[in-house]
């Protein structure tokens, strides 16, 4: 393989790394608070992804409008999600809450089915996103240079309400310790409702970015970019924002890596993803960067 | 009076014996299809040639024809059992589908070991039928279509080096992709780079990558719908500039609204196309699909309205529903003039031509036909 070659796939790797980190950040945001692994989120994103198409196409929307329109949907959904949910759930045993999400999950797609139809519809990438820069042999679509570009921006905003806001503060005292928070006074089941109305805009926000790359779109689309972003969350450490994008990222290049230098093993692709997780959970378990989860 | 009595007792105990006829009930043709799923624009177009067919004869031994029409969600499991149900509680004649060739291998063996007729008019791989007694199909099979793609390209578009990229989790993509490499380089072309996705892949920028550094005269894509418009278009906004050559799944409305720009000069190997239809049958059949769904018909609606016409010629020539007769007669399907040209079945596939389309402005355009 040549410099440019590997250059190329380089970036290819890092673009779709970018996605599954983007998916990432939402999916760790509520196992961080609730400990809870939200198999719904990838739905969640399938939903976004029809808000905006429905958008873009039925209201002419232009794509910025369509992106707020469906991330405010989604956010809406999921504190919908929570309240019918899991809020029931909160003292049951953690293993009915992940066994609801699962029904949830299923619930979702087979809705998707029934009200949008199984077959696939193409989405329009906006002309911001469709130029081509191109240096030498190296080719790089504006949108792979825009994506990393708002995951960080994204990121970072997460991080300043976390660690810098009372909100956050709430937050991350809720996933410390719940019923002790309660008697501090603080409305747990406020935080929680605002933890998945940023998570599932998020989600949202993924989807439409990932369908602006991957351009349609079908009811079971969020089924493998969400777990994906639950590898890539356990991955960098689930629970830390920071630490899945790191997830995102490595997953990306690892998966364009592998098929780029053994084209034989394209097929084992997904499996890689797996092999990744079983290995991290055995090798350690908080991830690269998790931290110690209390006793 | 007597004698009105006497017409009245003839008349009730004759009454029974008209509805009787109609007691067998209709003849039940279960249809097995991916009405969703990502083989949805396939199984849709496949339905509305079958649904045609039905509305121009829906009678076959003087009963009216019932269509149970089973979705088997593009899925190999969901395939079988839709099998199962068709045969277990409907209890029906024949199954026309599934329609890839991966599921109509999963569905064969149920109705194999149930001795139900099973019909498929898409399925091409050459394994689907191989050791069936009741498994048959009404479509060319891959050696001859994979042969036919080699030839164009070796004739038509003067390549010499080919790269193929294949979906490895379909038996069709893989099969195919052979029978292709085998003809190519037969005909003295050289297969460059052989690369391989999954059904579930939406990223193909590694294996685009590869290619493009090989530089071959022409990609051969026997893929399927979603991948192959994602695959084309990723290809362009990578520079890829060189032609690709689809078999008869890269033909479906989603390829054209997906593909855009992309999938222009995109060529093909497939069973129909209006503008090469040979048979008084082809042309009935394109001028009434225009009539009835106001677009241009597809080879998926063809074979599926030749394969519901094969199915109850055989059915009517056996004289009842019994399925070995009508094994039989199916098996002694000649010269069967059907909407895709003459239809011979020998053993259990279908000989018959095929034709080469390429897309032009947003729509399939006529190129060729090749005689078998």
């Amino acid at each position: 393989m040549t410099g440019p070659e590997f250059l190329q796939q380089l970036i290819n790797g890092l673009t779709l790394g970018s996605l599954y980190a983007l998916i990432a950040i939402g999916y760790t945001m509520v196992y961080g608070i609730l400990r809870l692994i939200n198999f719904a989120h990838g739905d969640v994103l399938m939903a976004g992804c029809y808000i905006a198409w429905y958008g873009v196409v039925m209201f002419h929307l232009p794509w910025w409008a369509a992106l707020a329109g469906a991330m405010a949907l989604a956010a809406l959904l999921g504190v919908l999600i929570d309240q019918g949910a899991y809020r029931p759930l909160r003292q049951a045993p953690r293993i009915s809450a992940l066994i609801t999400a699962i029904g949830i999950s299923f619930l979702l797609e087979n809705l998707g089915l029934v009200v949008f139809g199984g077959r696939p519809k193409a989405f329009v990438r906006p002309e911001v996103f469709n130029h081509i820069y191109q240096w030498g042999e190296l080719r790089v679509l504006s949108l792979s240079v825009w994506v990393p570009v708002i995951t960080a921006v994204i990121l970072a905003g997460l991080v300043f309400v976390i660690y810098r806001t009372r909100t956050g503060m709430a937050m991350r005292a809720v996933s410390r310790d719940m019923s002790t928070v309660q008697l501090m006074g603080i409305d747990t089941n406020r935080v929680v409702a605002l933890t998945f109305a940023l998570g599932s805009a998020l989600a949202a926000a993924g989807g439409v970015f990932w369908a602006m790359k991957y351009p349609q779109i079908n009811p079971l689309m969020g089924v493998l970019p969400g777990l994906k972003a639950f590898v890539a969350a356990v991955l960098g450490g689930i629970g830390n924002v920071v630490g899945a994008m790191l997830g995102g990222m490595i997953l990306g290049l690892a998966e364009i890596l592998l098929v780029a230098l053994l084209p034989e093993m394209a097929g084992y692709r997904d499996a890689l993803a797996f092999v990744l997780l079983i290995a991290i959970l055995l090798l350690r378990p908080t991830g690269i960067i998790g931290e110690e989860l209390p006793e | 009076m007597r004698r009105i009595l006497l017409i009245i007792t003839v008349l009730l105990l004759a009454a029974p014996a008209v509805p009787a006829a109609t007691v067998a009930g209709p003849v039940k043709i279960g249809v097995i299809l991916p009405i969703t799923g990502p083989a949805a624009p396939y199984g849709e177009a496949a339905l509305q040639g079958i649904r045609l067919a039905h509305e121009h004869q829906p009678t076959v031994l003087g009963r009216p024809v019932k269509l149970l029409v089973a979705d088997n969600r593009s899925d190999k499991i969901e395939s079988s059992s839709a099998a199962n149900r068709l045969i277990q509680r409907d209890k029906v004649a024949v199954i026309i589908g599934p329609l890839s060739s991966s599921t109509t291998m999963a569905a064969g063996p149920v109705a194999e070991k149930a001795g139900v007729p099973l019909v498929t008019g898409w399925a091409t791989n050459p394994v689907v039928t191989r050791g069936k007694k009741y498994v048959f199909r009404t479509c060319f099979i891959d050696p001859f279509q994979g042969r036919v793609a080699a030839n164009f390209a070796l004739r038509d578009l003067g390549a010499k080096t080919a790269a193929m990229l294949i979906d490895n989790s379909r038996d069709y993509s893989v099969g195919l992709a052979a029978f292709f490499q085998r003809a190519f380089v037969a005909g003295g072309g050289k297969i460059v780079i052989k690369s391989l996705y999954g059904a579930h892949d939406q990223d193909f920028s590694a294996q685009l990558g590869a290619i493009k550094s090989k530089n071959p005269d022409v990609i051969y894509l026997p893929g399927y719908f979603p991948q192959l418009p994602l695959i084309i278009r990723q290809a362009r906004e990578m520079g890829l500039k060189q032609p690709f050559l689809g078999g008869d799944a890269a033909q479906a409305d989603e390829v054209l609204k997906i593909g855009g720009q992309a999938v222009e000069g995109l060529m093909l190997t497939t069973h129909f196309d209006e503008s090469g239809a040979t048979t008084a049958a082809g042309k009935r059949y394109a001028a009434a699909y225009r009539a009835k769904h106001k677009k241009a018909p597809d080879a998926m609606g063809a074979l599926g309205y030749d394969t519901y016409m094969i199915v109850l010629a055989a059915i009517a020539k056996a004289g009842s529903l019994q399925a070995d007769k009508i094994v039989a007669a199916l098996e002694a399907t000649q010269g069967f003039a059907g909407v895709c040209g003459m239809t011979n079945i020998h053993g259990h596939d279908a000989v018959k031509p095929a034709v080469i389309l390429k897309v032009k402005d947003g729509k399939y355009v006529y190129v060729t036909t090749v005689e078998p």
